[in-house]
Order: C-alpha cells, then structure tokens, then sequence
C-alpha cells in the first residue's frame, strides 16, 4: 500500500514537469528504505534499545556494556589477533566434525531411505541414541577418547549425525511414488531410478538437515569448548566472564552468532543454486 | 489406420481380483479382448468397474490373476518398450525442464543426451511448447504440463499409448482443446491408443470402438463401433444419439 502512494505522488510530480531523474532517484530511495525498514525496523530498534538502556545508565553496564564498547572490544580482538586463533580452532573442531557427520549420514541415509530391511534393522538403536542427549554422552566420550581434540571434534559429529541422517532418510522415502512408477514405466532400472529420480527429490530435505546440522554442530562447539578447553570462542566466551571482561565476553558472543549466520547463508546460497527449480527455498 | 507397424494387443480371460478388508473383490472377469493395430479404443466405465486396473495390467504395472495379455503376438511380462503410460497426473519432475522431462523417457532407455533432446524438442514443438522448453513444471498450467507429459510419452515412439483418464484433472475449456489436440496427434502418429476415460463425450470424440465395463457381476463387457467422420462435431445429430446410446448403457437416459 505505502509503496503504491509513493508512486502515485511521484507520477503527479512527473507530470506537473517535476524533474524526471530527482524523482526517479526519490522513488529508488524510498523504496530501498522501505525495503530495509520492513525487514530490519525490528533488530535495528532492539540494538538501539540496548544502547540507550546501557548508555543512560538504566541498565548495569557492567553486565550489559553498551554496543560500542562491545564494538571496540571485537575489534580488539580481531585487529589485534587475540581472537583469531581462538576462531580457528573453533572452526576446526566444528568443521571436522561436521564433514564427518556428513560424509557418513548422507549415504547411510540414502541407504536406510531406499533398503527396508536396512532402516528397519538400524532404527531402534537410532532412536535410541538420539533420544540421548549428545552432552550426557559427552563425559562418555571424554573417558574414551581423553580431554583432547578428540573428544570434543566427536561429540559435535555425535549430535550433528542425527538431524543430518533424520532429513536424508525422510527425503528420501517422501520421493512421489508416482515419479518412481512413471521411471519404471520408461524401462528405468533401479540405480538409474536412484540416480534421477530418489536423489534429487531428496536434496532440498537434505539441505533441511545440512541447516540444522551447521546450527547443531555450532551449539555443541560452545557447549564442549566450554568444558576442559583453553582455546576457541566457546572457551573465550567462559574465559571473559570468569575474568569479568564482560565486553570480551559479548565480542565472542557477537563472534558466534556471526558463524551461525554464515554458514547458515552459505547452504542457503548453495540450496538456491542445487535447486533452481524449486521456489521454495527460504 | 491399420499399418504394418504393430501395435496389436490381444486380451484372453483376464481377470483380476483385490483383496479388501479381508473380502475379495473382482474387478475384471475373464475379459477377452482385441485391440487393432492403430487404432484409438476408449474404455469407459463406472468407478469400481476396473477400467483403471485393466489399463495398468496392459501397461504393466499390476500383474493380472489369470488370462494373459499379448502384444503382436508375445506376452507382456512387465513394463515394456512398444508402450507408454500417459497418467491423470502430469508426473514430471520437478527439478527437469520442459525439454530435460520430455527428454528423459529415451535417456533412461539409453539414447545419448543430444540425440534425446533433438528427438524431445521435435515433440516439444507437435504439442505447441516450443517456448516454454526451459521451463519448470511449476511454472506450467495444468494443460500445460499435461501436454508435456504426453509429449514424453511420445519422444519412445510407442507402438502403444496408454492413457489413463488423461485429461481428468483439467477444466472444461482446456479438456476440450486437449481433446482436440489427441485426436490430431493420434491422427499424425501412427500409434494405438487405448484410452480410459469417465466422459462420454471424450470418449465419442476420440474413440474407433468404445469399450463399456459393466460394474455389476455378470453383465458381460460391451463395445460399441463409433462409425462418424473425423473431424468429430459435438453437436451433429448422429455424435448425440451415440452419446445418448452410452448414457442408456449406464441408465441415465
């Protein structure tokens, strides 16, 4: 509605002899704005909230610091490298980990999905590890596999294998079972079935569970970096409040929430190019 | 229409039975059949009569209880190469374009990629999408992609389409067009067409013979011999007394 006065006004103008490039700028503008405000109105209200609650003094600065001293404190780090290598041990560990859940659910999925005897074997032991919580596993894996990189990199595999496999195997066995009747019709065997049919009507459920992996593989980053660590952002995170540098503290936040987004974007940005052909990428 | 190309279906004491809460229920008793090389036989029936069932037995996709089912001679075992399906769905996928979906049937049969799609686009055109060949099912009406399943199913080249209730889904304006549009590509193919459909008068318009299936136990399958010229006019007096004829096999006239 707003936009359609806006150019109503601007077509009045146009014709009263306005100047056609200033309007055409106006109108761009305007409507750029209005585009920003629509999606970011909210989350720009809420950062400024924040700042004038910290910066007039209603809040204790001490435990919610304004944004522009979060700000320098990011920067610090950043600029100075003190955060740097934290962010790559913390990508490391996640990264790994990740690839691995990735590299064993989706074939195991597409395995389960398409071989009954397969799922049906394999699925009571999987409801059952994954009704366990990944953290009351993680002492467990400590034991095994020692305070090290190891046990961390496996705890985060261990939680992110399971929405990553859930998603692949649903994908999977919701394929139309009328396009796999209409390939059997056309003489398709069952690999070719496979290969141009179940797999790329499985892929945008894939991507459902490669989204959910990446947020899940970061929530068990912090949680594991924050038991027997002394390098990463999770421990940075634990580390500053200890040390009551509560402005470092929600750097690192900032840092994490910063990760999420862009991996999140990054597999909405390769889901968009995978899978041109449907519109319901979001 | 009759060529030596083949396309001849023969029928002997089909029967079929599903089994339903327990109850076994027959849908096709001891049906013997004829198709004839080329030509179009439209199936009609009323719902429960089997129609559907007996079109997937000649497709073969369900496999009959007792009779047998031959094509030029050998029995069918299974889907096979002479024959195509068109279903009441478009079923195309999603993630091909016109020209990818048309092409698909012959690249699964193992025809080359660039030999498919010059093959596809022949039939893209026969079917009047010459346009929309990048195009996405999504972004096809319902007559649209349906033109495009038939297109598919004619890239094979079968001896034989198979058309189950086709143009079910579509509304009254596009069915009568895509009518239309069967009968010239039936008239431009050689090929046999078997065709079930719930309208009378789709099955008036397209059919050489039209076969009635009986719903209730023992009344015997009939057909009845549409002898009018083609181009078919809905409204000529000898189209209605056929239609009239059909409705009184159903009694509702």
């Amino acid at each position: 509605m707003m936009m359609q006065h806006i150019e109503r006004a601007v077509g009045i103008g146009g014709r009263n002899g306005g100047n056609g490039f200033g309007t055409e700028a106006v109108r761009l503008a305007g409507r750029a704005s209005a585009r920003i405000l629509s999606r970011y109105g909210v989350l720009l209200g809420f950062l400024a909230l924040w700042q004038v609650a910290a910066a007039s003094g209603w809040v204790n600065t001490a435990v919610l610091p304004p944004i522009d001293t979060i700000a320098v404190a990011l920067w610090k780090g950043l600029a100075g490298g003190s955060l740097l290598g934290d962010i790559a041990i913390s990508l490391q560990r996640a990264g790994l980990a990740f690839a691995a859940a990735v590299i064993v659910a989706i074939p195991l999925g597409l395995v389960m999905g398409q071989v009954r005897a397969v799922e049906t074997a394999l699925d009571p032991i999987l409801q059952l590890f994954r009704q366990t919580s990944a953290l009351a596993l993680y002492p467990v894996f400590i034991l095994l596999l020692g305070l090290g990189e190891a046990s961390k990199v496996f705890v985060i595999f261990w939680a992110t294998l399971f929405p990553l496999l859930l998603n692949t195997i649903s994908g999977v066995k919701e394929v139309d079972p009328k396009l796999l009747e209409m390939a059997r019709v056309y003489g398709a065997r069952r690999l070719t079935i496979f290969r141009r049919v179940v797999l790329p009507g499985a892929v945008p459920s894939i991507f459902v569970g490669l989204r959910l992996g990446a947020t899940t593989a970061l929530l068990l980053l912090i949680a594991s970096e924050m038991i027997g660590a002394n390098k990463g952002i999770g421990f940075q995170v634990m580390n500053a409040q200890y040390n009551f540098q509560i402005p470092l503290m929600f750097a690192a936040i900032v840092i994490l929430a910063a990760l999420g987004l862009i991996a999140n974007q990054a597999l909405v940005g390769l889901q968009r190019r995978l899978c041109r052909w449907s519109n319901s990428v979001g | 229409m009759a060529t030596a190309r083949g396309g001849e279906v023969t029928i002997r004491d089909l029967s079929k039975s599903f089994t339903l809460g327990g109850r076994q229920l027959a849908v096709l008793r001891s049906l013997s059949l004829d198709v004839r090389s080329g030509e179009c036989l439209v199936i009609v029936g009323a719902s429960g009569s089997g129609k559907t069932t007996l079109l997937r037995v000649l497709a073969g996709l369900e496999r009959a209880d007792g009779g047998a089912v031959a094509i030029d001679g050998r029995e069918i075992e299974g889907v096979g190469e002479e024959r195509a399906v068109i279903f009441q769905e478009s079923r195309l996928l999603p993630w091909l374009t016109v020209l990818g979906n048309v092409a698909f049937g012959l690249e699964v049969r193992g025809v080359p990629k660039p030999e498919a799609e010059k093959r596809a686009s022949f039939y893209i055109a026969l079917v009047g999408l010459a346009e929309f060949s990048d195009a996405y099912p999504r972004q096809l009406s319902g007559g649209m992609a349906q033109r495009v399943g038939i297109a598919r199913a004619l890239t094979v080249q079968p001896e034989i389409l198979l058309l189950d209730e086709p143009l079910g889904a579509l509304d009254a304006m596009t069915k009568i067009s895509m009518q239309e549009e069967l009968a010239r590509i039936w008239n431009e193919e050689d090929v046999t067409m078997v065709l079930v459909t719930h309208d009378l008068e789709e099955a008036i318009y397209l059919a050489d013979r039209v076969l009635i299936l009986p719903k209730e136990k023992g009344k015997a399958a009939r057909l009845i011999d549409v002898d009018l010229p083609r181009p078919r006019d809905r409204s000529e007096t000898r189209f209605v007394r056929y239609r009239e004829e059909l409705l009184r096999e159903f009694g509702l006239h």
